[in-house]
């Protein structure tokens, strides 16, 4: 049997779990599946297991656990490999996936392989992890059992199974201690965000070093104005304070998938690559013909930013009419 | 407050992946070495806490000698001393990492020295287990806070803020406690020159720890696909603009 831990928003089940149950169900091949589900709105969420294959969903929604709790959502599924004794437990490779399934690991003294792409097989289990957050893969072997591992974000494409039907639904209280309960949410502050979100933008204007000031960013800025644009930009940019830390693409901000993605003044290095590779196409506007940006482009420009995204504002200005 | 900040040393890769011939390992002759944006913001975060409440920071490394450099970077950038577990060079899975860290803790408690908060990154720049700090928090028996964008200590308990979306979580934890952050808790300041001379004459302890057998055994490294493409070229210098809006048309974003 091979255990899922299935997370979900207000009963909606997340696209990334239903990735990694598309994992779990390659690396059961056969064998029954179960899910697990913490939380309000566990039961709903359930309930739209149909068509994954799915024998079991095991819930645990009472109120201890409404908010989230790691060290809760841990105990969860250590009750479970227990009782169940799983080959293997997964998770997305979320935040929180990778961060209960460490709990997991931690409790049973077990390996634990976080952002998996592919499960090879094999005895101990041969897999395929994400290194460099995505610039690099790995082979690796987990000597241990259950095998617990999460899946890389977008990385395996969800599927689900002809005909199967909706889960049993399996309600448990787990037993929980004070110290499970110890690191739990204690209150969420809401943000209102205003203009176009970095992570879901269509089009995303990205500057780098080359743009050489805050104050150059003034032309990004017009420019993506003009495209419903995010804008961005690279680690140079947030470390000498010209734009904040959520502006930043790449291994250590934020991940992008637009349909083009602009990339100003920016070398290239693999950890921005690693943020902006997602996109359909890459667009380098760079004074160095060389710069190895150009080998993770589908489009360049050569030549000074300075004077050729200004003259593309105009162009776009113009092509529109008055 | 005594504070542990646990960084490691990492190549500088530029833009290109490039394998050593066994294909365990990235090939860094040419290359220099950092650590990771996440670790460097743990640095910050415990030297400004340190200065709000009084203390020291202590900065630990488990690597090759040559990790010294990102010991002293530590040091340059305002924690007091270091501790260097020198391997090898051949890489610890994140479980004998763990086993490797709580040693030293443990041993520094022994000696009268626990650290009220030990901080580690999300995860780390290269191998990203995403599990290092929470093995650790475990086996010390403490609360563990991960991927924080904000961080105080009011009355003995840490207040952790966590970014998701549509706002902030919150999480209040008594110390002593684990914590592991991402870069954008705080901008690390530059190390001055007078800094950079201090951080050498601070001390640095080396112990050199025997390495477990792997339980998470790297086969491997695999490069891959999509490296190396060659972007069109649509011109030189702002004549291109049309070419350029002719392509935005074609994908739909003009
Ligand atoms: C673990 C780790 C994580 C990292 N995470 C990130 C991350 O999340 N995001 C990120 O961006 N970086 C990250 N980095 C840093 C990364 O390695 C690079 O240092 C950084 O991306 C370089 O930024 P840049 O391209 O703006 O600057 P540079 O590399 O200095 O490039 C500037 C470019 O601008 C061009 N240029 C200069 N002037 C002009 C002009 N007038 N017109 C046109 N072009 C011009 C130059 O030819 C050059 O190509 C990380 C590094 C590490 C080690
Ligand atoms: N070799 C090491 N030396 C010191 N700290 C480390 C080492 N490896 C990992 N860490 C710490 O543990 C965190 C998480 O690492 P990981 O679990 O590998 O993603 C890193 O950000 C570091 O703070």
């Amino acid at each position: 049997m091979v255990l899922t831990l299935i997370e979900h928003q207000d009963g909606n089940v997340d696209e990334l779990s239903l990735q990694a149950l598309t994992l779990a169900r390659n690396l059961a091949s056969g064998e029954p599946l179960h899910a697990l589900l913490v939380g309000d709105g566990a039961r709903e969420a359930a309930a739209q297991l149909a068509g994954q294959g799915v024998g079991s969903a095991h819930v645990a929604d009472d109120e201890r656990v409404a908010a989230y709790a790691p060290g809760a959502w841990a105990q969860s599924v250590v009750e479970l490999v227990e009782r169940l004794e799983p080959s293997a437990v997964v998770a997305a490779g979320t935040n929180r996936g990778n961060e209960v399934l460490a709990h997991v690991a931690a409790l049973r003294d077990l390996p634990f392989a976080a952002n998996c792409t592919e499960v090879a097989g094999g005895s101990p289990l041969t897999v395929t992890r994400v290194r460099w957050g995505g610039s690099l893969l790995e082979e690796a072997r987990i000597h241990g059992a259950p095998t617990l591992l999460s899946v890389a974000p977008h990385m395996v494409p969800a599927t689900d199974v002809n005909g199967a039907e909706a889960p049993a639904v399996e309600a448990f209280t787990p037993t929980l201690g004070e110290s499970d309960l110890l690191v739990q949410v204690a209150e969420h502050e809401s943000t209102v965000t205003t203009g176009v979100s970095l992570a879901e933008a269509k089009v995303v204007v990205s500057g780098g070093r080359g743009v050489g000031s805050a104050d150059g960013f003034g032309m990004l800025e017009e420019l993506a104005d003009l495209l419903g644009a995010a804008v961005g930009c690279s680690r140079v940019v947030t470390s000498a304070g010209w734009r904040p830390h959520t502006d930043q693409v790449g291994q250590t901000g934020t991940k992008v998938s637009p349909d083009l993605y602009i990339a100003c003044g920016i070398s290239g290095a693999t950890q921005h690559i690693a943020g902006c590779k997602g996109a359909k196409k890459i667009l380098a506007i760079n004074s160095d013909a060389e710069a190895p940006i150009l080998a993770s482009a589908d489009y360049a420009v050569i030549g000074d930013l300075s004077e050729i995204v200004p003259a593309l504002t105009a162009e776009l200005r113009k092509a529109r009419g008055p | 407050m005594r504070i542990l900040v646990c960084v490691k040393r990492v190549p500088l890769t530029g833009g290109r992946m490039v394998l050593t011939a066994d294909e365990r390992a990235l090939e860094t002759r040419h290359l220099g070495f950092t650590i990771s944006p996440h670790e460097e913001c743990g640095v910050e975060q415990a030297v400004q806490l340190v200065e709000q409440h009084g203390g020291e920071v202590t900065v630990l490394t488990l690597g090759p000698p040559e990790a010294e450099e990102q010991v002293r970077d530590s040091l340059a950038a305002g924690a007091d001393r270091g501790i260097l577990l020198a391997t090898d060079g051949e890489e610890w899975d994140p479980q004998a990492t763990a086993g490797a860290i709580l040693a030293t803790i443990e041993a520094e408690r022994a000696a009268g020295g626990d650290f009220d908060l030990i901080i580690f990154g999300n995860e780390s720049a290269d191998s990203g287990n995403f599990q290092v700090g929470i093995r650790v928090a475990h086996a010390l028996g403490r609360p563990v806070v991960t991927g924080l964008k904000g961080l105080s200590i009011e009355d003995g308990r840490a207040r952790c803020e966590q970014e998701v979306t549509g706002g902030r979580d919150i999480y209040l934890v008594p110390l002593p406690a684990v914590v592991t952050v991402l870069e954008g808790i705080n901008l690390p300041r530059y190390p001055s020159v007078p800094a950079k001379l201090r951080a050498r004459q601070k001390p640095v302890e080396t112990s050199t720890p025997e390495r477990p057998e792997p339980r998470l055994e790297m086969v491997r490294l695999v490069v891959p696909p999509g490296q190396g493409k060659q972007a069109e070229i649509l011109g030189r210098g702002p004549e291109a603009a049309p070419a350029v809006v002719e392509v935005m048309r074609e994908l739909g974003v003009a």
